[in-house]
């Protein structure tokens, strides 16, 4: 069973600007820049071995646009939650389809939901909403009474 | 040509037809082309009187024999699927003794049951459906949902019900929908259209 | 050859729900495929951010209708978290026996639709009627046939009536028995045999890029599977074993799902015997704190998960829900090029999909 103690150990090493926290013996939380996101991810599947993307999605807060990636493994129960933060005006980010390929319809959901660009995916056409859709349904100050 | 506005004594030009490689175009009327048409339009006049007389008086046979095998669609949209079209067809609720089956085709159905939350993007499809649907037909909304929103009533997605983009005939109440209370509405359903309610 | 988009539509026998399938072929064999999803959009985590922590539990069954408690129980454990509680034993119990045999008839639903799919329509009737032994046991516990809205934070919302672990225990010994029919309809049938062997294959490595999970991952030789790694509930201590098969195609994971139905009827049985007597439910905080949880949990289709944020509020800010199917309907993408458009049922139907999660 791999440690989740030494796993953070070593993206902290790797990486300084990443602030790392373990909440318990399954669970740790990272908080990443946006222009490092695909250097740590790419890190993460390779030399941390988490082979599995569990998850991806955006959170609208007051000052900023959170993407939260949700990173595990196939062969033990530990995730890192990462984190990164994108500013309201332009919420612009690296996609990470070619880290792992799953993440092109989580991607796209978050693209339609919050308006968030991911730079470099194939497809950011509407996923679930209809195509003659506007807005973005999952942000704070979207009305629809 | 517009062959609608013609009378008898005009003076008319004989049967003209003109070709063009493949096509070929009547550009004229000769007078048997006209008699033709009048004794047409009076054929027509009498075949409706005849049925206007028949429907008179075998209406109420035809509605009685109607209600006995409403065939009903299957398209299974949300939870209320796995109950009307799935549980109830099952051995245990056996609804083929009541005459509802469902086929594939949306050309053969009677009815169309709309079984789950309508969203605004199936909308116009479900339209599509109710219109290739051949007369007589009739629409019944199973569940909370197709009635009026069900739970998600506030939701950017959804249509408050299916009446508002199809009128509808009988709302059966439930969330998901109870086997024995779609049964239920069969019955009655059956008996309204037996009694000629529409 | 001319290349032709077909369109599988919105309304079709074969998708299991409504969702839309492209299809590029050639011929008869399939180069492309592109799905759409949405039919079904109902904007719960919009909705979730409306009501208050109580009022959302009942909006977690009609996810997947299929497999209600499932989806319950990874909200319920979630905020349990938060929460910082845990049920007592007999809750445990309770919750840990209703979720597998949810699990059994989940699966029995599958193997209705699959079974109709390919034509046998006398497997479709048997599983449905041995579905309804399943649910006389949970309605005798929950009072519903489907949309259970049985747990609770801190435990489960109303106890087992006198009598009802015998029962559990009789009616399991009952469809083991009636597993056999399974077997001789489907199992041994050579023509079932010839419709599944060698289709649909998923290799291992293109199954970890493209993040699938429960039995589809299982069927591709992947020992992974949340009551193993991430344990929740009762699991760790009875210690589970997943079901893996190797070989990637429609078979495999035809038999994984049937194993999984023995295990589960394994499972449940022995925890009937031995539950113990006790407290269904202590007493919970009316809203959780400030914080953020993952919570994951193995529904019959895959793992599902929830992300929650709370700001302390009544309502949760935040909450992201996961679903399995929604990540297999991409899949199709590599599993579908290469085969005649005549496979095309057998391997949606191996696949499994529930529209009400992919879409929620």
């Amino acid at each position: 069973m791999t440690d989740i103690n030494s796993l953070a150990e070593s993206l902290k090493k790797k990486f300084a600007d990443v602030q790392v926290e373990v909440k318990d013996g399954r669970r740790a939380v990272a908080e990443v820049p946006s222009e490092q996101i695909l250097d740590v991810m790419y890190f993460m599947r390779d030399s941390m071995g988490r082979d599995y993307l569990a998850s991806l999605s955006g959170a609208d807060y007051d000052d900023r646009i959170e993407v939260i990636y949700l990173v595990g493994s196939y062969s033990d129960g530990i995730i890192f939650i990462t984190k990164t933060k994108l500013p309201k005006g332009n919420p612009a980010v690296n996609s990470v389809v070619e880290v792992w390929p799953t993440a092109s319809f989580h991607e796209r959901e978050a693209a339609e939901m919050f308006g968030i660009i991911f730079e470099g995916h194939p497809n950011l056409e509407h996923l679930l909403l209809p195509e003659d859709f506007e807005g973005h349904p999952l942000r704070k100050d979207y009305k629809w009474w | 040509m517009d062959k609608g506005g013609v009378e008898m004594g005009d003076e008319l030009p004989r049967i003209i037809t003109m070709q063009d490689g493949d096509a070929s175009a009547i550009v004229g009327l000769d007078n048997s082309e006209l008699f033709l048409q009048r004794s047409e339009s009076l054929i027509d006049k009498i075949a409706q009187d005849i049925g206007k007389g028949l429907w008179a008086a075998l209406g109420p046979l035809i509605k009685w024999g109607r209600g006995f095998s409403p065939w009903g669609s299957h398209i299974g949209i949300a939870c209320c699927s796995i109950e009307v079209p799935m549980a109830v067809f099952g051995p245990h609720f056996d609804a083929e003794r009541h005459g509802v089956l469902s086929p594939s085709t949306a050309r053969q159905w009677d009815l169309l049951w709309v079984s789950g939350t309508v969203t605004r993007k199936l909308a116009p499809r479900l339209r599509i459906l109710y219109e290739q649907m051949l007369e007589p037909k009739w629409v019944v909304a199973i569940g909370s949902c197709a009635t009026s929103g069900g739970p998600f009533y506030d939701s950017y997605n959804v249509v408050k019900g299916v009446n508002k983009i199809m009128p509808v005939d009988v709302y059966v109440p439930g969330c998901p929908v109870r086997p024995e209370t779609f049964l239920d509405s069969v019955i009655k359903f059956r008996k309204m259209l037996k009694e000629g309610r529409k | 050859m001319a290349e032709m988009w077909v369109n599988f539509g919105p309304q079709h026998p074969f998708t299991h729900g409504l969702w839309r399938l492209k299809v590029k072929v050639d011929g008869e064999t399939v180069t492309d495929v592109e799905p759409t999803i949405g039919y079904l959009h109902r904007g719960v985590e919009k909705i979730a951010e409306n009501r208050t922590w109580y009022q959302f539990i009942p909006y977690n069954d009609r996810l997947c209708y299929v497999a209600s408690i499932a989806w319950s129980e990874g909200y319920i454990g979630a905020v349990e978290k938060l929460m910082d509680i845990e049920p007592p034993e007999r809750a445990k119990y309770l919750r840990t026996i209703s979720f597998e045999l949810q699990r059994i008839a989940s699966h029995f639903v599958w193997l209705a639709a699959y079974a109709i799919d390919l034509g046998n329509f006398t497997a479709m009737l048997f599983a449905v009627r041995e579905r309804e032994f399943i649910l006389d046991l949970l309605s005798r516990l929950t009072g519903h046939r489907m949309t259970y809205n049985y747990p609770r934070f801190g435990g489960v919302a109303r106890d087992a009536p006198i009598g009802w672990e015998d029962r559990v225990v009789r009616n399991l010994n009952r469809i083991e028995r009636k597993m056999k029919d399974f077997i001789d309809l489907m199992t041994e049938n050579e023509t079932f045999l010839k419709r599944v062997q060698g289709v649909g294959v998923l290799p291992r490595n293109k199954a970890k890029a493209w993040g699938v999970t429960g039995p589809v991952a299982r069927g591709s030789g992947l020992k992974t599977d949340v009551r193993y790694n991430d344990p929740y509930l009762l699991y760790e201590e009875i210690g589970f074993e997943p079901v893996v098969m190797k070989d990637g195609d429609c078979y495999s994971r035809y038999m994984v799902r049937m194993q999984e139905i023995f295990e589960s009827i394994n499972i449940s049985r022995d925890l009937a015997e031995k539950m113990p007597s006790g407290d269904i439910q202590i007493k919970a905080p009316k809203k959780p704190p400030e914080g953020e949880v993952f919570n994951r949990v193995e529904v019959p289709r895959g793992e599902a998960s929830y992300y929650i944020v709370s700001n302390g509020g009544n309502s949760p800010y935040r909450l992201k829900i996961r679903s399995p199917a929604y990540i297999h309907i991409q899949s199709t993408k590599v599993i579908m090029p290469g085969h005649n458009v005549a496979d095309l049922p057998a391997i949606l139907g191996s696949l499994d999909v529930c529209l009400g999660d992919t879409d929620r």
